[in-house]
């Protein structure tokens, strides 16, 4: 297995509440990783650490390393616009930038300083397609952002991550709220996506958890209880609280 | 008391209290319309006063208080601008952005007189730009400068932070997200406050009584060293200074005084209404 990214020992506190507790653990490049668990476990709290987004958050405490390729990413040789043009993230609630669905895709790439228009084609084109939003959305590509449906402003926004070229993308929970039509398709973009991406997954319950995860993490009030291969941890869980947790016993 | 009755007394005594804030408005309104348009000429417009006043137009003091009130914008804008950006986004709670905020909330309760004193040591004798529109201008900017920097703050604020998050989270820095994302979100707001801004001092006659104001100029200025006739100070003088002055011609210029920040007013809340209907969240 290539670990892309490794996490050594990560303590994270809000002022003096404890979110993440002690928790290594290494993703597998090209795969799809899996943070579950009830809510307050911590796992968008990690999600955000892996691009630094928790930076402008006051008052908080972090201990142990999070490496990317071998590097570590807290050190102050990063440069922080850089790393999260190398790691992706997709939130919760789709939130189009104002302005046309161009704009929305073309958003980053133009910050990082690319100006070619047929490169800038090229980008639009690529990441709309592999977000499985190209066909729906190419007629009306300086349409308003917002005009598009809560799925595909959801598509939209995991394109626009695309459109960064990124090693890796984080996903929280981009299918709350959207019908179970748009979740497929979100879905089927994802496993294809990970033949180039290494993807880390929060997903909305444990069935899509159970669909989509090659490897899974189990995360409890900021502990990470059980870490291994999907098929494993969904079907045979090492730990009792995994086990209820998977088998809907409490959550 | 029968409860039912106790409502509908209460509802109408509300009512009528709330009628009490139009009726002064209309009335003002009402009567300066009535009595100042009928003067309102092509030549009450365009020509310069004669007859110590009491004929002819008032065209230097359209002019200056226009002059004035891009003056002061010109100067007001970027600082207030400005500096309602750093405090919205950039400053952390420090003994530094208390002084600031403090100083703010003060310089807003400051009597406008004393602005016209502090112009008068400032910028029309320590810095020797005499009475001009320049001295004016600044006096008038640092006057409302409260208003725009806090307006800006506010519209700033109230743009959601999920929208700096997913400009950080494509690779934006903190500036980029700022310009490109939140600034064009909040700039209906920062315009709207910059007007009210403006509107607020353009009709104030105290602070550029020694800073900018000539009693009776009766040729346009030439350069921001000049000094100007002006609306409200004009209007003083015809309506306390001068006997033996036509009514209507004081009427008159109180009337295009009011047209002229009224309708400020309303460009402000077109700006307004036309992008909250736009607006996205």
């Amino acid at each position: 297995m290539v670990t892309k990214i490794h996490i050594e020992g990560l303590t994270y506190k809000y002022g003096d509440k404890e979110a993440l507790h002690d928790v290594s653990l290494d993703v597998e490049a090209n795969s799809i990783t899996v943070f579950f668990g009830p809510a307050a476990g911590g796992k968008t709290t990690l999600l955000r650490l892996i691009n630094r987004l928790n930076d402008s958050v006051e008052n908080t405490s972090m201990t142990g390393r999070i490496l990317l390729n071998g590097q570590d990413i807290y050190s102050c040789r990063i440069d922080v616009p850089e790393l999260r043009r190398r790691v992706g993230m997709v939130f919760a609630l789709p939130l189009p930038l104002p302005g046309t669905v161009r704009g929305n895709v073309l958003y980053g790439p133009k910050l990082a300083g690319i100006s070619d228009r047929a490169r800038l084609d090229a980008l639009l084109v690529r990441s709309l397609s592999q977000a499985a939003l190209w066909e729906e959305v190419r007629d009306r590509l300086d349409a308003p952002a917002s005009e598009l449906s809560g799925g595909q402003q959801q598509r939209l926004c995991i394109a626009r991550s695309l459109a960064l070229e990124p090693e890796v993308l984080l996903l929280d929970e981009p299918a709350s709220g959207l019908d179970p039509l748009s979740t497929a398709k979100v879905e089927r973009s994802l496993i294809e996506l990970k033949e180039q991406y290494t993807i880390i997954l929060v997903p909305h319950n444990v069935q899509q958890a159970a669909r989509m995860a090659d490897w899974a993490a189990f995360f409890l009030m900021g502990e990470l209880v059980e870490y291994g291969r999907g098929e494993q941890v969904f079907t045979n869980a090492r730990d009792q609280r995994t086990e209820d947790y998977v088998t809907g016993r409490f959550g | 008391m029968n409860p039912h009755f106790v409502q509908r007394m209460g509802f109408v005594l509300l009512t009528l209290i709330s009628l009490v804030v139009v009726i002064p408005i209309l009335l003002v309104m009402g009567v300066i319309a009535v009595r100042g348009a009928q003067i309102i000429s092509v030549e009450f417009l365009t020509a310069m006063p004669r007859q110590g006043m009491t004929e002819g137009g008032i065209l230097p003091a359209i002019v200056g208080t226009l002059l004035l009130t891009l003056g002061t914008a010109l100067v007001a804008l970027p600082i207030g601008v400005g500096g309602g950006i750093y405090l919205a986004e950039y400053a952390r709670d420090s003994l530094f952005t208390r002084t600031i905020r403090l100083a703010i909330v003060n310089l807003a309760s400051i009597p406008s007189v004393v602005y016209g004193l502090f112009g008068l040591g400032a910028f029309v004798l320590f810095l020797q730009f005499g009475t001009s529109i320049l001295a004016g201008s600044l006096t008038l900017a640092i006057m409302t400068l409260p208003v725009i920097m806090s307006t800006t703050e506010e519209a700033l604020r109230a743009v959601p932070v999920e929208f700096r998050t997913v400009s950080a989270s494509l690779g934006g820095t903190k500036w980029q997200g700022i310009r490109h994302v939140v600034l064009p979100q909040a700039l209906p707001g920062i315009i709207t406050g910059v007007i009210l801004g403006l509107l607020r001092v353009a009709g104030e006659t105290a602070p550029i009584l020694f800073t900018a104001a000539a009693f009776y100029l009766p040729r346009l200025p030439q350069s921001v060293f000049d000094e100007t006739m002006a609306l409200p100070y004009h209007l003083y003088v015809i309506s306390t200074q001068v006997p033996g002055m036509p009514l209507d011609v004081q009427y008159g210029t109180a009337f295009v005084l009011l047209v002229f920040v009224l309708s400020l007013n309303i460009v402000a809340s077109l700006i307004r209404s036309h992008f909250r209907r736009k607006r996205e969240w």
